[in-house]
């Protein structure tokens, strides 16, 4: 699990750009939206194919990923359980 | 100033009919042009629909007479049908006998064919004449040379779904400053992978028929289109003594400035552009008989622009419609074909049904007009709302 | 109608321009046909959270803006209007290769939101928090006069107190190697300062985003006057003088009035035609280009506006950028013309204030 926690925080640097960030900056049950990493509806889109792609977990309504997405630990929570690879 | 910016001609093709007589027959009866996307081979094709024109690219060089040589994107190919159709409506027999000019809208330019030849361009030196054919810009120089219109001004706007919009109130205010006798306004976009595949990653896409306004609603329904309408200044009007249509009356152009592609909350940007427009109309709320919402069916914009038209109309809200049950969202065409319905609404004195709605929207309780409804008409309003924020309103009146 | 002033101007081009308290006294030399934007610290104006998905357009845009605004003493404008001929053409092509090679599968949604032509100005009204009038222009050559065009009709009418206005474009890989192919850059490296004698078919590509602040206020920051902006989607050869005549007698001028005239030339062989025939009608007037400076893109000819507006303020014409000997005291009235590929032509005036 730490393994997989540390995976997604490596991803979501990269694929939203976060430059000026690193792994360590980033908390286990940080909020990612709103006050804490401050992310937006885009950058949901975004994690929706990185779930798709690294995971092979489709999710259908953009709403679905609102409790996903919540923090690392949420997220990897939620793949752990739904991961198809 | 004061001065009236006149409709004299128009012309459209869009899912629902290939001119303005098709359109109007399938508005009145309730005939939606959205199907199943047949002429682009996309992986999509069965978890969306698409209000698609019947005519092929060969249908339409066959029908403009293009030399086996040319360059036409199927978006210069749909924008010079219907701003022929425009011209040959409004009686124009010499179009430089005034001070003519032309501004049109796209977004998808040539995208059709820059997706089509994308790497063949770098070494099949048949695809490579489609290279000046990707910027927006072509297709309106296209229409032009279509239309005859020469050492003027010809320009285009892109605003992403509220283009069309925008470039009829460029014409009216042209108009108005006395910088043009005439000027030819609308749009043009046709389906791609490009905006397919673009929509698709934003989630706004409906699998099925779009349902505006209703609680249900799915997203929008892709479409392509092509529509213009002539304006002409007093002066024309007099000396040709021209049948007039109808008349741009008002307009309004805001900004949301809050989300890249989303609205906000309560349509700040689209209550703006409504107020201008009625201000520049000269307007109370009470004066507008119809709106023609924007109604793209997706979650956001439905409620951003149903709370923006309680904002301006309170408790009197008029019958209201959206069209792009019928149609699909046409994008930078959008308002110009939505221009097209509202003055044929004026005309025939009718409102168009809402199509695809059954359940009423739990955040408030305005309902849009469901059938087809006769009732004498002054006053039409049309909203365009678009990424980036872009918001244009645009009212049609009988009144000059 | 009321007069129209530039009050400030923000440019990032591939000269550095960025600082407005420089003219064009460090001249960067490049013999590429391909010239990039020489960029300021972007991190000075934009956050990093709001800069992490911008294409570089969308920060030249954005930069230039503030640099604008700044100079004007503005926290806002009544309206912001946008030219582009390409928008964030990398995104594009991005996006285009995304469908392509991934078979239309694990798409990401920022290219496709990026290649929005009004994405830049959406992002500049974000960034402002500006909920006014908001247009874009994207007609090749003529975008930039376009948003002028647009500009000088609700300054003039009062409709407005301050308009930003701008040009951008940016290079985008696919793009670049296509135009190659085709022409419409030149094939051989002719160095900055033969370009006009190079007798060979294309360009030398630029990018950059020039932004101004109109207004129908005077100020102590104010650059020039904006007489006037006509565009013609087409133009022949032989009637570009009589144009250019007519277009100086609608504001009661004549060729003898014009203390400077600022060619678009881009040494394309095929097309410079069109300069060198309003040159010879000028003979006896000071001429400048500019397009050796900041290669040709669709939105150049808002440098040449840039270039204009900066001659005025200061007096002074640079060395660099003098296309005949002709000498004048001093530079009142200029008139800059600019086309491309024989297509979409304008004539803008300006003039001291």
């Amino acid at each position: 699990m730490d393994a997989l926690k540390q995976e997604l925080k490596e991803n979501l640097i990269e694929q939203l750009n976060l430059e000026d960030m690193s792994p360590e900056d980033i908390a286990n049950d940080d909020m990612l939206f709103g006050d804490g990493l401050g992310l937006d509806s885009i950058d949901a889109l975004e994690l929706i194919v990185m779930l798709d792609k690294n995971y092979g977990i489709k999710l259908t309504d953009p709403k679905e990923g609102r409790a996903i997405f919540e923090s690392i630990n949420t997220m990897a929570a939620y793949i752990s359980e739904h991961r198809s690879k | 100033m004061g001065k009236g910016v006149a409709i004299t001609g128009m012309g459209i093709i869009s899912a629902i009919g290939n001119n303005v007589a098709e359109n109007y027959q399938a508005l009145i009866n309730a005939n939606k042009g959205i199907s199943r996307v047949e002429k682009i081979k996309t992986n999509h094709a069965n978890d969306i629909m698409v209000g698609e024109i019947a005519y092929t690219n060969a249908n339409m060089e066959a029908q403009l007479k293009l030399p086996k040589s040319h360059n036409y994107s199927r978006t210069a190919l749909l924008g010079a049908i219907a701003a022929k159709e425009a011209v040959k409506n409004a009686a124009i027999k010499d179009i430089s006998q005034y001070k003519t000019g032309l501004v049109s809208a796209t977004s998808v330019g040539g995208m059709d064919m820059t997706e089509t030849y994308f790497y063949d361009y770098l070494n099949n030196p048949e695809a490579q004449k489609y290279i000046d054919a990707h910027h927006a810009g072509d297709s309106t120089q296209k229409i032009a040379q279509q239309l005859n219109i020469e050492q003027s001004l010809v320009t285009t706007i892109s605003t992403a779904c509220s283009s069309a919009a925008n470039a009829i109130m460029l014409g009216a205010r042209l108009i108005k400053a006395g910088k043009l006798d005439r000027v030819i306004v609308g749009g043009a976009d046709c389906l791609s992978k490009f905006t397919i595949n673009g929509f698709k990653t934003l989630m706004i896409l409906s699998d099925t028929y779009n349902t505006p306004f209703d609680e249900h609603r799915k997203g929008l329904n892709l479409g392509e289109a092509a529509a213009f309408l002539v304006l002409e200044s007093d002066k024309v009007v007099e000396a040709e003594n021209k049948t007039v249509l109808a008349y741009v009356k008002g307009y309004g152009n805001a900004n949301d400035a809050f989300h890249q592609t989303a609205s906000s909350d309560h349509g700040d940007g689209a209550t703006l552009a409504m107020q201008q427009a009625l201000t520049v109309a000269g307007y109370a709320p009470g004066d507008i008989d119809y709106i023609n919402a924007h109604g793209t069916a997706t979650g956001n914009n439905d409620l951003s622009e149903g709370r923006a038209i309680i904002r301006v109309f309170g408790d009197q809200v008029p019958d209201f419609s959206s069209t792009k049950a019928y149609t699909g969202h046409t994008l930078a065409a959008a308002g110009a074909i939505e221009a097209v319905y509202s003055v044929l609404a004026l005309q025939n004195n009718v409102i168009y049904p809402n199509l695809n709605f059954n359940t009423q929207m739990k955040e408030f309780n305005i309902t849009p007009q469901r059938t087809l409804k006769e009732k004498a008409l002054k006053t039409v309003l049309s909203n365009s709302l678009g990424f980036g924020g872009n918001c244009s309103t645009v009212i049609f009146s009988k009144d000059q | 109608m009321k007069n129209v002033y530039i009050n400030s101007v923000g440019s990032i081009s591939a000269q550095k321009t960025f600082d407005n308290a420089a003219f064009l006294n460090d001249i960067t030399k490049y013999h590429d046909n391909v010239i990039p934007a020489v960029n300021p610290v972007y991190k000075d104006y934009i956050s990093p959270a709001a800069a992490r998905r911008m294409a570089k357009g969308i920060k030249m845009g954005i930069v230039s803006s503030k640099i604008a605004l700044n100079e004007a003493n503005l926290d806002n404008v009544d309206a912001i209007i946008t030219g582009t001929g390409m928008g964030c053409v990398r995104d594009s092509e991005k996006f285009v290769r995304a469908i392509i090679d991934n078979d239309e599968q694990y798409l990401t949604p920022t290219p496709f939101i990026q290649s929005t032509h009004n994405t830049v100005g959406g992002q500049i009204a974000l960034e402002l928090n500006c909920k006014g009038y908001n247009f874009t222009y994207v007609h090749s050559s003529i975008s930039f006069e376009s948003a002028l065009m647009d500009a000088l009709l609700q300054l003039q009418l009062d409709e407005a107190k301050n308009i930003l206005i701008g040009g951008v474009d940016e290079h985008g890989d696919h793009t670049t190697e296509i135009h190659k192919i085709i022409n419409h850059i030149k094939p051989e490296q002719v160095g900055p300062y033969n370009l006009l004698n190079s007798k060979t078919e294309g360009a030398v590509f630029g990018e950059g985003a020039n932004f101004f602040v109109l207004s129908n206020e005077k100020s102590n920051s104010s650059y020039a006057k904006i007489t006037s902006v006509q565009t013609y989607n087409t133009l022949q050869e032989n009637a570009l003088k009589q144009q250019a005549i007519a277009f100086l007698k609608e504001h009661d001028l004549s060729t003898d009035d014009i203390d400077l005239l600022i060619l678009g030339n881009n040494g394309d062989v095929n097309f410079d035609v069109f300069y060198n025939t309003l040159s010879e009608a000028f003979s006896k007037t000071p001429q400048a280009y500019y397009k050796h400076l900041s290669g040709e893109f669709n939105t150049a000819s808002s440098f040449g506006f840039w270039l204009a507006s900066k001659i005025i303020k200061t007096q002074t014409l640079p060395e660099v950028v003098k296309l005949n000997g002709v000498q004048a005291s001093s530079y009142k009235t200029v008139l800059l013309y600019n086309q491309y590929r024989g297509e979409n032509h304008s004539f803008t005036l300006l003039s001291q204030c």
